[in-house]
């Protein structure tokens, strides 16, 4: 039975017929214990209820400063796109028209779910000419500075590792779980 | 060695031919003839190919000279992509150089002996491994399809006649992978029975990240190293990637260096901002892992043209991530009648079906269409049924109906149903 990715959340009688399935295999033994600081040299994700978020802080104003130094030539000076994608707009002021009409772009003001991603995303990724090089203050500067041009938070807005998960973004609720099955009717 | 009958026997590639053969047949260490791009490969054709011998054998082999598919890159950029020639391509199996492209942060460079994969998270060990550990546990090789889910987007956005096979969907691909099963993985590092999501990381520029059900684990999913009997492909992942059996492209995270563990999602960028699917009604579907099932006709089509009335053998692909292909259906009356196809056999779940059907053309215009059906009874929409379940605007997975326009005169157009 193929189609419905869901069932694959329910783990339980999944794991139970993989473990069936080897049941006589062996205990293989290959690779080598984790020490805890090589998973912490790497475990660099961030979840939506702030699991991972390092201490620090940055503000609206020095975010406007790194802004303009590691940002400003791909997203724009006002953060409206310029070679690379658009972070800021909240238009249009009302509804979730993206499926109807092609002519939204989708920013983070409008779009993204959670203030963290951000965070993790730029954290991990940016700025392309140097992915990861951030320091955790300019990355909580930088997402508050977006956060800013985005109407989201106030210009006095200090961010830090228990205010940016308290953030709700004005997208939150338009995302829902997969509901395709396969089968005759389209979804 | 006489020369004799070439167009011109001073070429470039004339004179390696004869330097290699002279070389074979002296036994020494022998040079390899082959033409490069620029070089007319008619000049190194003799008029008789029983009085000349040809080169030796030699330890990498290439295309005939007069074969030359090739990947179209839509842009050149770290974060772009590259489709590969459905067109140009019989029965299943994707030469793994024409394999697509599709790259967040380029495409790293990665010493296989220094590559590791870590996995941690809710697992009583915490490990890694090497590649060498990965290879030496039991192996499995699945025949699957690879598609991107944005393909497909831009051939109903903005669909034009002259849009081959390969720009309307060359973001899909077909291989051998080899690999782990990852549920063995899991069972070496005693995952917890509460786990229900795994991050899975990338080695590459963007630190791309996924989060999986881990059900899809204990199931089917892998880390892969082989591709088609060789190691994947550096723009595949190598050395190692996940590979999940007809889930989007993107979830297949390549150069994997990271299996975290989770009790709950991640929501990163690439499963948020990006691949998930506005839909009518001011939602948004995240977690779309399923491809819908597909097919699109790889021949006759843009740009090659039918060169007369007669006979010709209709021929495509088609693929669900959803099982097995059950059936796919021919019109070539723009969708008004339909008739089986004949698929190849054995038809492999998830993983390209190659459909054909015989054709009396009677030098009319026609428009050929394909509509593929898996095992779930899942069909493909017209454009029509298409947007109004999903929206013009909805961002991936578009399995509509193609279609070809054969006009009088044998040339051939792309059209939607």
């Amino acid at each position: 039975m193929h189609g419905q990715w869901r069932r694959f959340l329910d783990t339980p009688e999944l794991r139970a017929a993989a473990l069936e399935r080897m049941k006589d295999l062996p205990d293989f033994g290959f690779g080598r214990e984790a020490t805890a600081e090589e998973v912490a040299a790497i475990d660099i994700d961030i979840m939506p209820d702030g699991t991972g978020l390092p201490v620090g802080s940055g503000s609206v104003t020095r975010g406007q400063q790194l802004y303009a130094s590691q940002c400003v030539q791909c997203h724009g000076a006002d953060g409206r796109g310029g070679d690379y994608e658009a972070l800021v707009g909240r238009e249009p002021a009302e509804g979730f028209p993206f499926a109807e009409s092609v002519d939204h772009v989708v920013t983070v003001g409008n779009y993204w779910p959670y203030a963290t991603t951000l965070y993790d995303y730029i954290h991990r990724a940016m700025p392309q000419a140097v992915p990861g090089s951030l320091p955790p203050d300019d990355v909580y500067s930088l997402v508050a500075y977006v956060l800013y041009l985005n109407d989201i938070v106030p210009e006095n807005t200090v961010l830090d590792a228990s205010s940016l998960p308290a953030i709700e973004m004005p997208a939150r609720d338009r995302f829902v779980y997969d509901d395709r099955e396969g089968g005759t009717e389209l979804r | 060695m006489k020369e004799k009958g070439t167009r011109n026997g001073h070429s470039a590639g004339r004179r390696r031919l004869i330097a290699g053969v002279a070389a074979g047949l002296g036994g020494a260490v022998v040079g390899q003839a082959h033409d490069d791009d620029d070089v007319d490969p008619r000049l190194s054709v003799p008029d008789d190919s029983t009085k000349l011998q040809g080169p030796p054998p030699s330890e990498l082999g290439a295309r005939s000279g007069f074969e030359k598919p090739r990947r179209l890159v839509s842009r050149p950029e770290p974060s772009g992509g590259s489709r590969t020639p459905l067109q140009d391509l019989s029965g299943i199996v994707t030469p793994s150089d024409l394999h697509f492209e599709r790259h967040h942060g380029g495409i790293p460079k990665i010493d296989p002996e220094r590559y590791s994969l870590l996995v941690h998270g809710m697992v009583e060990r915490p490990t890694v491994f090497s590649l060498s550990d990965l290879k030496r546990f039991p192996s499995t090789s699945k025949l699957h399809f690879l598609e991107c889910s944005g393909s497909g987007g831009a051939a109903l956005r903005e669909p034009r006649e002259d849009l081959s096979p390969q720009e309307v969907d060359g973001l899909t691909s077909t291989s051998e992978w080899t690999g782990v099963p990852l549920a063995l993985i899991l069972k070496e590092v005693g995952a917890s029975p509460e786990a229900r999501w795994f991050l899975a990381e990338s080695m590459d520029a963007a630190v791309m990240t996924r989060s999986i059900p881990v059900g899809k684990a204990w199931d089917d999913a892998m880390i892969a190293y082989g591709q088609n009997g060789e190691p994947l492909r550096p723009g595949n992942g190598y050395p190692a990637r996940l590979f999940l059996p007809g889930w989007e492209g993107n979830s297949n995270v390549k150069w994997l260096r990271r299996i975290e563990l989770s009790d709950r999602p991640f929501f990163t960028r690439e499963e948020t901002s990006k691949y998930s699917d506005p839909l009518p009604g001011g939602k948004s579907r995240m977690f779309s892992f399923d491809m819908d099932v597909k097919s699109i006709i790889t021949f006759p089509t843009f740009p090659n043209r039918l060169d007369g009335e007669g006979w010709w053998e209709i021929r495509g692909i088609a693929w669900t991530g959803r099982g097995k292909i059950a059936k796919v259906e021919i019109s070539t009356d723009g969708g008004k009648s339909w008739e089986d196809a004949e698929l190849q056999g054995p038809v492999h779940s998830m993983c390209h079906t190659r459909f054909r059907k015989l054709w009396n053309w009677r030098g009319r215009p026609a428009t050929l269409v394909s509509r593929a059906t898996d095992e779930t009874g899942a069909t493909q929409p017209t454009k029509q049924e298409f947007i109004e379940a999903r929206g013009i605007g909805t961002r991936y997975h578009f399995n509509n109906l193609r279609g070809w326009n054969i006009r009088r005169d044998g040339t051939i157009g792309f059209t939607l149903i």
